[in-house]
Order: structure tokens, then sequence, then C-alpha cells
């Protein structure tokens, strides 16, 4: 491997992290300049919403379940293991679904995009779109930005139903709490501040793993070697932004909100 | 001493070449990080000109392919093609200019997942100004060009090494450039497939006088060119005698250490005194 100072280092860090603002602004920039193409969008839309659908239904249904079993314990001390359809229903609904739903798209798609763009790069086939006089950011970047925002959008809600389903199953099967007073708890609970915070979530973790799955494999360099490399460090600096942006992302709406 | 004859094919083609030049290099110098790639590299590709760029692995010719193109931009000096500098254009700008340059890429770069009209017609899609019925008219024409009609629904996949190249090819004159790039179009085939794409070339030099950027390591595939004329009326490529073939529009280049150590025409090639030069050719 090849040693490079650390005024290099730094530079190359600063430079990608300019690149990737760039590209971040461009992919939103544009949706307001055409030609804007629908047919990419809706078959990204596709590929990205419909084919998380059975895992991130999966992953929020059983940290439902596994949400509901460690609070019993805990409630059961207060003797107040009712309100665990409402622990279940904040946890999932705030925090846990846009979170998981996020994880589970950047584990499936970041690496999808970086290795799909990365191979195109590697076989010049970005450089011949752009002679073909093609923008990649328009055809490429913009319709998986649009496509992961609005169906990591869905996604969440559909993951935190099956969260609550999850906690439900459990309060009900393995408590022997009443199932209808479990929904009630749960949905009495929430307030708008609740569901705004977990909608806006998967808005801003959407925008992150495409534009960080596309970032990667529009810098891959090195041949096939290189696009594992994208397809590696775009999973793990997904995960990594959506872990960290959602600790700002939560202060800024409880805040905002003035919760 | 009288002109040489010659072939009816080949007077026409010489004669209806446009004066001046299609692209010019002032000066240009690249380097990648601390590499230099380029350094104060001038030329000019004339109206309807070939000109055969060598040069060992890493000297930098497929670097002025992607220059000519705005697809990569020099540290310093001047690009100019079709008499626009090109190296004060943005993106968006070169995107229009881009429709009157073609390029066909070392490994065909065409799009794993199109089928061959697809590819093709890529250009014309994005578009979206013509009727489908002239893109389907245009890809037929383009892929009868490179003789590979029957391949029209395949995928790239499909085709041998060969057939991906001739398809690039396809793609690239669809929209009838003016200029066109060549980054090794021979390279990893067998003699009787380079020699087809050669024709080709020579075709498009010839037939369309398109003016032409070659990079190759093949040293036959150049003297090829150099040595023979596209026959119109037989529909394929003869030499020309010998008299007549210093009248090619057909000249070389030859790179080292990132300068240019020959610019000329096959005569001074083979006549140059340069040792590196008689050896690299020999």
């Amino acid at each position: 491997m090849e040693l490079i100072s650390p005024g290099d280092w730094v530079k190359q860090k600063v430079q990608s992290v300019q690149d990737y603002a760039l590209l971040s602004v461009r992919s939103v920039v544009n949706l307001f300049t055409g030609p804007r193409y629908f047919a990419d969008m809706t078959q990204q839309a596709d590929l990205i919403g419909f084919g998380s659908l059975p895992i991130v239904l999966a992953a929020c249904f059983f940290t439902g379940a596994a949400l509901a079993l460690n609070s019993a314990t805990t409630l059961k001390r207060f003797g107040a293991l009712t309100l665990i359809g409402q622990l279940v229903s904040i946890g999932i609904i705030r925090e846990l679904g846009p979170v998981l739903a996020g994880l589970v798209v950047a584990g499936r798609n970041a690496s999808g995009m970086a290795s799909e763009l990365g191979s195109m790069i590697v076989t010049e086939q970005i450089d011949a779109m752009r002679a073909l006089g093609t923008d990649p950011t328009k055809k490429l970047v913009t319709p998986r930005v649009v496509a992961t925002v609005i169906m990591l959008f869905f996604l969440t809600i559909l993951g935190d139903f099956l969260g609550l389903i999850g906690g439900n199953v459990v309060s009900s099967v393995l408590l022997g709490l009443d199932s209808r007073s479990y929904w009630s708890s749960a949905w009495q609970t929430l307030v708008f501040s609740d569901v705004f915070m977990g909608l806006a979530k998967p808005v801003v973790f959407g925008f992150i793993v495409a534009t960080i799955g596309c970032y990667y494999g529009l810098s891959t360099r090195g041949g096939t070697q290189g696009v594992g490399r994208a397809t590696t460090e775009a999973v793990v600096a997904a995960m990594i932004l959506i872990i960290a942006v959602d600790v700002f992302v939560t202060q800024f709406l409880m805040i905002a909100l003035g919760v | 001493m009288a002109t040489p004859t010659l072939p009816i094919e080949y007077k026409t083609a010489t004669l209806e070449r446009p004066s001046g030049d299609a692209v010019v290099f002032e000066n240009v110098e690249l380097a990648f990080e601390r590499k230099v790639v380029l350094d104060g590299i001038s030329f000019r590709l004339t109206h309807g000109e070939t000109k055969a760029i060598f040069g060992v692995a890493g000297s930098g010719k497929s670097t002025i392919l992607k220059l000519a193109l705005g697809l990569l931009k020099p540290d310093s000096g001047r690009i100019v093609v079709l008499g626009e500098d090109i190296t004060q254009m943005s993106e968006d700008q070169l995107f229009e200019l881009r429709r009157r340059v073609g390029i066909v890429f070392q490994e065909s770069a065409l799009f794993d997942s199109l089928t061959v009209r697809e590819n093709v017609a890529f250009r014309l899609l994005e578009e979206g100004k013509v009727p489908e019925d002239e893109i389907e008219e245009r890809v037929r024409e383009a892929l009868s060009f490179v003789e590979l009609e029957h391949t029209v629904d395949m995928l790239p996949s499909e085709l041998s090494g060969g057939m991906r190249r001739r398809v690039a090819i396809a793609r690239t004159i669809i929209t009838h450039p003016e200029v066109l790039l060549y980054d090794s179009p021979t390279g990893g085939l067998d003699p009787v497939t380079s020699n087809t794409i050669i024709e080709l070339v020579v075709k498009q030099r010839d037939v369309y006088k398109i003016s032409s950027l070659l990079v190759t390591h093949r040293l036959q595939d150049a003297f090829t060119m150099g040595t023979h004329y596209f026959d119109r009326a037989e529909n394929k490529m003869k030499p020309l005698p010998p008299h007549a073939r210093t009248t090619v529009p057909m000249c070389f280049l030859i790179l080292r250490d990132g300068h240019i150590i020959f610019d000329g025409d096959l005569k001074s090639l083979r006549d140059t005194k340069d040792e590196y030069i008689r050896e690299y050719i020999s």
C-alpha cells in the first residue's frame, strides 16, 4: 500500500467531502432542469422499494417483538405492563422504524448502486454516456435519489406498522395482554411530533443512502478490485452516516417541534 | 512530375475534403496527481485526415482522445475542436459539441443492460426529437454499415469482441459525426477481425471524409490505412498503387514520455533517422 503524507491525506478527504457535496447538490438541482428520467425513477423505485420490502418488514417485525419483550421485564416491576403498547409505539415510530429501514436499505441498495455505477466506470460506460451527450448525474444519480427517498418513506410506514404488530404478538401471545388495549394505548400515545419525526427521518436517510451509493460508485478507481472496495466503503459510510445523522436530526426536530 | 493517377473512388474522397483544422492541440499539459502524462503537446488534425497515434503503454494516447472530447480537462494549454475552444467550455456546452464528435472506446463501452438496438440508438432516444420509425431506420442503416443488422435484438454479452467493436462504431456514426476518435479499436482482436475494423475506419475516411484520431498499438493497422483506400463500387478496401500512397490523408504521431517525438506522413516515418522511432517501427 502506498504511503501518503498527512497533508495529502487531509487534502484527499477534503476533496472527497467537496465532491460528495457537489454530487448531492447536483442530484437535487437536476430535478428542476430537464431531461427528467421518469422511467428510470420507476425502475429504481421497483428495485429499491419492492426489492427491500420483505427484509424491512421482517427486521421491523422482530425488532418490535424484541422491544416488547425487553420492555415487559421493566414495566412488570412497576406494575405498568399495560403501557407496553405506548413504549413500543414511541420506540418504533420515532426511532427504530426509520433507522432500521434506513440501515436495511443502505445494506442492500447503497452496495448495489456503488457496484453498478463502479462497474460502469471501470468499463468506460460512464465516459461513453457523457460522450453520447447524456449527463450521468441526471440519468443515473437523480432517479436513484428520488426513488430511494420516496420508497424509504413508504417502507418506513410499513415497517412501523409491522413493528407494532410484532409488539402486539408478544404482548398478547406471551404476556397475555388484551390486543385491543395494546392498540388503543399505542395509538393514543402518539402525537403529531412523534409521527412527523418518524416520517422526516426516512427522507434524510434515503437521500444519504442514494447519494453515498452513487458517490462511491462514481469515484471507483482501479478495476474490479476498486468496485469491490467502493461497494464495501459505500455500505459502511451509509450506515455510519445514518446512525450519526440520526442524532442530529432528532435533536434538530425536537428543538423545531418544541418537544 | 505529374501527380500519380488515383483510383476513382479515392480521388473523389481526396477532392471533397473540406479545408481547415478539425482538432488543434496547443501546448497541452496534463498530470495525474504528480505524474506528468502530457507535457507541451501540440498538433493539428486537418479535416478529412486520419492521424494514427502511437506510443508505449501509459504514454498518454487515450488521454489525448479524452481531452479532445472534453472528458478530461488539461492543466494548461488550449484544445480547439471544430473551431471551438473546448478548454473553457462547461459540461453542458460540451454535450452539444459531442454530437459532432464520436468516440469508439477501447473495450467498446456498450451499455450491457441495453440491447444492440438501444445501444446504437442511445443518443437519438435520449434526445427524444427523432420519430421512432426514423430511429429504427437509422439504427438499421448504422448496423448495416458495420454488417451487423442481425444482432439488433441481442445483448452486448451475446456478441464477440469484434462484433462489440463494430456495434460501438455503429453507435458512434449514427449521428454522422464530423470527427471520430478511435481508442485501440483493434486491441485484443484476431488479425482477420482487426482487418474488418480497419476496413470500417478506412471506409469512414474515404467514403464519408471523416477526420479521425486513431490510437493503436498495432503498427500494421496504421500502415494498412496508409496504403489502402476504400473502393465503394466493390464495397471493400483495396491496396493503393505505390506511387499514390503519399496522397493518402493519413499521418502518424508518436508519443514518448509525454512529448511528441514524431508527427508526419508515412514517407517521413519510413525515412526517419531517429533511433527510437526506427526501433519502434521495425
